[in-house]
């Protein structure tokens, strides 16, 4: 090795190596900007590390049981996430259903289907619904979307109730509809939640399918093939890096959505598998509706740890959905 | 012309072919729609509505209007398909199939999002007609009392000077960090943009969780607008540090080179090169930014507690918001105050509105670009 490497160090022949000392403005400009960059880093971390040193106290009074426990009855002294994390997973994956397909939908509209003109019309149409505050869908899905609702999922309980999932707790033959059985459901919530989520994962798409590289698509174009055909030999192959980040995303705001779910579910803390079904918890909700009583104590810490169940969880998802992301996109500047 | 000659002379059946020949170095419209596709639409469109509305209506014991739609659309959805295979191949099919599930799934959304934002508005805009719902706060009054009493002035300046905060602290952070992200660069800037986009679909709630465990209970500080504002500064500092790096690397990286080549440092680059030419990209990135922030409940829950009075100081006291009134109303299940939710609710819809608009107009006029 070190015979080697000798006679090229003093190879005059090769290329003189370049070392450049950043101006003394530059050594400022370039500390102070790694300075923020690293105050972002503290302070998701510091997000983490305070609401985990409250999982101690918690962990310490409850003891393990604390995530295998459904109830959350402080007075009983039985406090526990178990049914506030199924029901959290159980909402986002009813929302991932639905706002999946749609927002790849839209992402393909948008970028294959649009007009030219009306592309940035649309565009910011999808910002747009991004920027919908959720307590506005949460009423929405309240008073319009549940009414619609009902009747899909009488229907699905009707004629699917032999999958578990969609049994619901009365007879849906019987005359009298109960509808109190069907309203404020994981199902409902589901939706609702779906309307926040489709934007996230469209936009990401969006981003993607557009950076397909215009020489294959006129390549499958001249070669005769339809649209369809552009879009499912080039187009998704390039952007599947963006559907599955983009989803991953959507799946981390499901997660963490607070007053929608607040609104749209009526609180029960049990795990209810059934999604057609009145009643559940996710985490979010949990800490939301019962942050107002809390006071001092373990019951606070016990919501904060909860939080914290919620930040793992969100974190997980969205660094693994952005690593995704990231790698799919291409990395370099613009050039002219 | 007379090499063609022939082929006019010669029988109908190869004109056609020489016509089909002549046509080939025209360029394929890819966007322009045929009779043949118009009718085919059309007629699918309304033989499976009609279908549909004997079977749906008239013969099963089905109801509603959703129901009625989804299967209108799958019936439509097979029609087509049977349609344009009586005389089409199959990427054909294929290809009217793909459009017709794609433009339906886009308008699926566009009407739900128009829906959501007509819904609100139709609620919410009999209290907006009276001035006192902008001039008076809510002291005093009862929930049941004429729309004439009371309004939302404490919620509009609280949610005016959270917001305001937030930007302060949040808009230097966030594009620092977007320049550090795309100017500097190098590994540890990867690491930071993995975060970033992480932090992005952070659940609002855990910064509202995070300033409660900080400034509340380690540092003592009373639940107020300003423990408010830095919740929500937190939840808008990835989304400006995000946008903003979008829009600082479509800059172009010539102009860069430039701006180094003529000998200026990397940071007199970065001010007067870089930054000016992706001024509308960062008022995007903010105007966004603010667009979501207006409207987040969940921090402002957790860390300010609802006051029905006017209270201009960030520091002490409770502060109302748009967002937590919104909320308030809605459970307190009084027909008269969900009334004003929904008022409250169309104001904050117009906030979000009116932040498009000007990002329109931005996106439309790209000034900046010579200072």
């Amino acid at each position: 090795m070190t015979a080697t490497a000798l006679p090229v160090s003093h190879n005059d022949d090769g290329p003189r190596r370049i070392r450049t000392l950043p101006h003394p403005t530059d050594r400022i400009f370039r500390g102070v900007s790694r300075g923020v960059g690293a105050l972002v880093l503290v302070l998701t971390g510091a997000i983490g590390l305070f609401l985990a040193v409250q999982l101690i106290p918690v962990v310490h009074h409850y003891g393990f049981k604390y995530f295998t426990t459904q109830e959350w009855d402080v007075e009983g002294n039985r406090v526990g996430v178990a049914a506030a994390i199924f029901g959290s997973v159980e909402v986002a994956l009813v929302a991932l259903m639905v706002a999946f397909p749609l927002a790849l939908t839209t992402a393909l509209f948008i970028t294959e289907y649009a007009p030219r003109r009306l592309k940035p019309l649309f565009v910011s149409m999808v910002d747009l619904m991004a920027a919908v505050p959720s307590i506005v869908y949460g009423l929405w899905g309240f008073y319009i979307l549940q009414g619609q609702g009902l009747n899909v999922a009488r229907w699905l309980a009707e004629w699917f109730s032999f999958i578990p999932l969609f049994k619901v707790d009365s007879d849906p033959h019987s005359a009298p509809f109960l509808k109190p059985q069907f309203t404020e459901s994981a199902f409902i919530a589901g939706l609702v939640v779906a309307m926040m989520v489709i934007p996230l994962a469209c936009a990401v798409m969006r981003g993607v399918f557009d950076q397909a590289p215009a020489g294959e698509r006129e390549a499958a174009l001249a070669l005769g093939s339809t649209r369809w055909g552009v879009i499912q030999a080039v187009v998704l192959p390039f952007g599947r890096g963006g559907i599955i980040g983009g989803t991953m995303l959507g799946l981390g705001r499901a997660l963490g959505e607070t007053v929608a779910v607040l609104i749209t579910l009526s609180q029960i803390d049990k795990i209810n598998p059934h999604v057609l079904q009145n009643g559940g918890v996710t985490v979010s909700s949990l800490i939301a509706d019962h942050f107002g009583d809390a006071n001092r104590g373990v019951q606070l810490e016990a919501l904060l740890a909860a939080g914290f169940v919620l930040f793992a969880m969100t974190l997980f998802v969205n660094t693994i959905a952005g690593i995704i992301v990231t790698r799919s996109r291409s990395g370099a500047t613009t050039e002219i | 012309m007379t090499t063609t000659a022939p082929a006019r002379h010669a029988s109908n059946r190869s004109s056609v072919a020489a016509d089909r020949f002549e046509g080939a170095d025209q360029p394929r419209r890819l966007g322009k729609t045929t009779l043949d596709d118009r009718l085919s639409l059309a007629g699918a469109a309304f033989g499976s509505a009609s279908l549909v509305w004997v079977l749906y209506y008239q013969m099963l014991p089905f109801a509603g209007v959703l129901g009625f739609l989804v299967c209108w659309y799958l019936a439509f959805l097979g029609f087509y398909v049977l349609l344009t295979a009586m005389s089409h191949p199959v990427p054909l099919v294929l290809d009217r199939l793909a459009q017709a599930v794609i433009a339906g799934g886009a308008a699926v959304v566009g009407l739900a999002l128009v829906f959501t934002i007509l819904y609100t508005f139709v609620r919410g805009w009999r209290p907006l007609v009276h001035l006192n719902f902008y001039t008076k706060d809510m002291g005093g009054v009862q929930p049941s009392d004429s729309l004439k009493r009371g309004g939302v002035l404490h919620a509009i300046a609280g949610t005016g000077i959270e917001l305001g905060i937030a930007v302060a602290v949040s808009l230097p952070l966030g594009v620092v960090a977007a320049i550090y992200m795309s100017e500097v660069g190098g590994r540890f800037a990867k690491i930071v943009r993995t975060v970033v986009e992480a932090m992005t679909a952070l659940p609002d709630l855990i910064a509202g969780l995070f300033v409660y465990t900080t400034l509340i209970l380690a540092l003592g500080l009373q639940r107020s607008g300003l423990a408010a504002a830095v919740a929500l500064s937190i939840t808008m500092l990835p989304i400006i540090a995000r946008s903003a790096e979008l829009a600082l690397r479509v800059v172009p990286g010539g102009l860069r080179e430039a701006g180094v080549a003529l000998g200026a440092t990397q940071w007199r680059t970065v001010w007067q090169v870089v930054l000016p030419t992706a001024a509308p990209g960062l008022a995007t990135a903010l105007i966004l930014a603010i667009a979501r922030a207006a409207g987040e409940t969940a921090p402002l829950l957790i860390a300010n507690g609802d006051s029905q009075y006017l209270n201009l100081n960030p520091t002490s006291n409770p502060m109302n918001s748009l967002p937590l009134f919104v909320y308030k109303a809605f459970k307190s299940g009084d027909p008269g105050y969900i009334q004003r939710g929904f008022g409250a609710a169309s104001l904050l819809l117009v906030l979000v509105l009116s932040a498009f608009v000007i990002l329109r107009l931005i996106a439309r006029n790209p000034s900046g670009r010579s200072r």
